[in-house]
């Protein structure tokens, strides 16, 4: 069981440069991201804030975003692609 | 000139002049800030009347050391008084702010003049877009023009007048299966692989600038006045909270006087992101499906979102959505009493000013402005089979016989 998870300039430097990375043992998208907290120190404060995410982040599983789906309770799958992106481009 | 740097427009946080558009430390959304505290509103006023007969008169105004060169300009476009459409509506007096004429016929010439001229300060070589279409217009001809290349994506199920007058401009033309949102992620994400100028992703804090030009021109056409109210259409919100900013520094700078005007942002029913959050009193937006006729309004997941939502608020405006039988009615309204023919877009938003006149949402002594973005001809499907023609044999005994109009002599 392992997802990978598509990693934004944004946050690479928090990432020591990793714009892609695996998280194993995790059943849903929060705990993809639960994941990825413990592994990268100050993750967690750029991209939550009251447990859920901040505002301006956007989530997707295999291209959807998480909103369309079950947010961070969406259910995730081995070999799915978890893609965080900034959400204020376009227009 | 008063640009500082990239500010963050939730933590503030300051950034230096480059291509860049999110804070690093929060993800908001990173606008350009000025200090205008040197301006003083007579010689400013002058400077603006003595510079080019384009938005670049309005230099001070936007994000460069010194006034740009540009191959393809943009703005300046017709504020028509709109009686006829006034009268029929009940209310005093309405404006258009006519920006379908524009280069390439709608107001995506005036952020894509910027983005570029900012893009190619920067050094680069290579700009890019996620568009409904009129954007990727503006890119393909702006970069056609100043000699870069150019990558535009759009939804492939865009319409066929705005693939083709991208795809003449010799740029390279990428359709995207699925919606604009899908388009705008996959731009996001390249926009983080390419080393390329993508203007409303790693431009965007520039790029949004160029829409501040919409306000600056109606304050001056009216004769240095903000007009009461002013109807605008919301796609991603950055038009209509960029206007806002315009009028607030002209405010601040004490080129105008007064107060912001209400701000009206206008919404189909089929992508009403704002709307519905305006309606459940709601200060974010959920995402959804677009499915509707004004695809270039078509963002289900808007970036500037909760800023509109703000706008509308503090302005005492309001934000509401039309039917697409509504957007066609409104596209034949503005036709039939201003002469002017509209897209989809501009069919929404003369519908949404309809619906404010209806409810009585427009005091008696208010000047409004309705801002037209894009051209009818860009759309024509949606006026398709909407009246009759006249057909007749080439004698006047058929065309009288057809038209039932008998000769006066």
């Amino acid at each position: 069981m392992s997802v990978t998870v598509k990693i934004p300039t944004q946050l690479r430097s928090v990432t020591g440069g990793e714009a892609e990375t695996a998280v194993e043992e995790a059943s849903t998208v929060g705990e993809v991201l639960d994941g990825l907290y413990d592994r990268f120190d100050g993750l967690r404060d750029r991209i939550a804030e009251d447990g859920g995410l901040r505002r301006f982040v956007n989530v997707y599983v295999g291209g959807e975003d998480i909103r369309f789906l079950d947010g961070l309770d969406t259910q995730v799958n081995d070999g799915d692609e978890v893609t965080i992106l900034p959400a204020v481009a376009g227009g | 000139m008063a640009v500082e740097a990239l500010k963050c427009k939730e933590c503030r946080a300051t950034y230096p002049l480059d291509a860049r558009y999110v804070c690093e430390g929060c993800f908001g959304p990173l606008e350009v800030a000025y200090d205008f505290s040197g301006f003083e509103a007579e010689s400013t006023r002058r400077r603006i009347q003595a510079g080019p007969h384009d938005i670049w008169r309005y230099s001070d105004f936007l994000p460069f050391e010194s006034r740009p060169k540009t191959a393809l300009a943009a703005g300046i476009t017709p504020l028509v008084r709109a009686d006829r459409l006034a009268e029929q509506l009940g209310v005093r007096e309405v404006w258009v702010k006519n920006d379908a004429a524009n280069p390439t016929h709608s107001f995506k010439d005036r952020v894509v003049t910027v983005a570029l001229a900012k893009a190619q300060e920067l050094g680069y070589q290579v700009v890019a877009c996620a568009s409904t279409g009129n954007l990727a217009n503006a890119v393909a001809a702006h970069a056609a023009a100043a000699g870069l290349e150019s990558y535009v994506f759009v939804p492939s199920d865009l319409e066929e007048q705005k693939i083709l007058a991208t795809g003449v401009y010799g740029t390279n033309l990428v359709a995207v299966e699925g919606n604009y949102d899908d388009v705008n992620r996959l731009c996001t994400e390249l926009s983080g692989e390419r080393d390329w100028a993508f203007v409303n992703v790693n431009m965007r804090p520039y790029y949004s600038e160029g829409s501040k030009t919409v306000g600056y021109e109606i304050a001056e056409q009216l004769g240095w006045e903000l007009p009461d109210r002013v109807v605008v259409p919301v796609a991603s919100g950055s038009l209509i909270t960029k206007i806002a900013r315009g009028f607030e520094e002209w405010l601040e700078v004490g080129l105008v006087e007064g107060e912001l005007p209400k701000f009206n942002g206008a919404q189909a029913e089929g992508c009403s992101p704002v709307a519905q959050a305006w309606d459940a009193g709601r200060d974010f937006c959920a995402p959804v499906k677009p499915n509707t006729i004004a695809k270039s309004l078509a963002i289900g997941n808007p970036a500037d979102g909760p800023y509109t939502l703000d706008l509308a608020t503090r302005s005492g405006g309001a934000i509401d959505a039309v039917t697409d039988d509504e957007i066609r009615a409104g596209i034949k309204l503005l036709a039939e009493t201003t002469g002017i023919f509209t897209e989809t877009a501009g069919g929404v938003t003369t519908a949404t000013l309809a619906k404010l006149a209806e409810r009585g949402d427009i005091g008696a002594d208010e000047r409004v402005v309705l801002v037209i973005t894009g051209e009818g001809l860009k759309t024509l499907d949606a006026v398709r089979g909407s009246f009759e023609t006249i057909d007749v044999q080439p004698t006047v005994e058929s065309f009288t016989a057809a038209a039932g109009v008998e000769a006066v002599a």
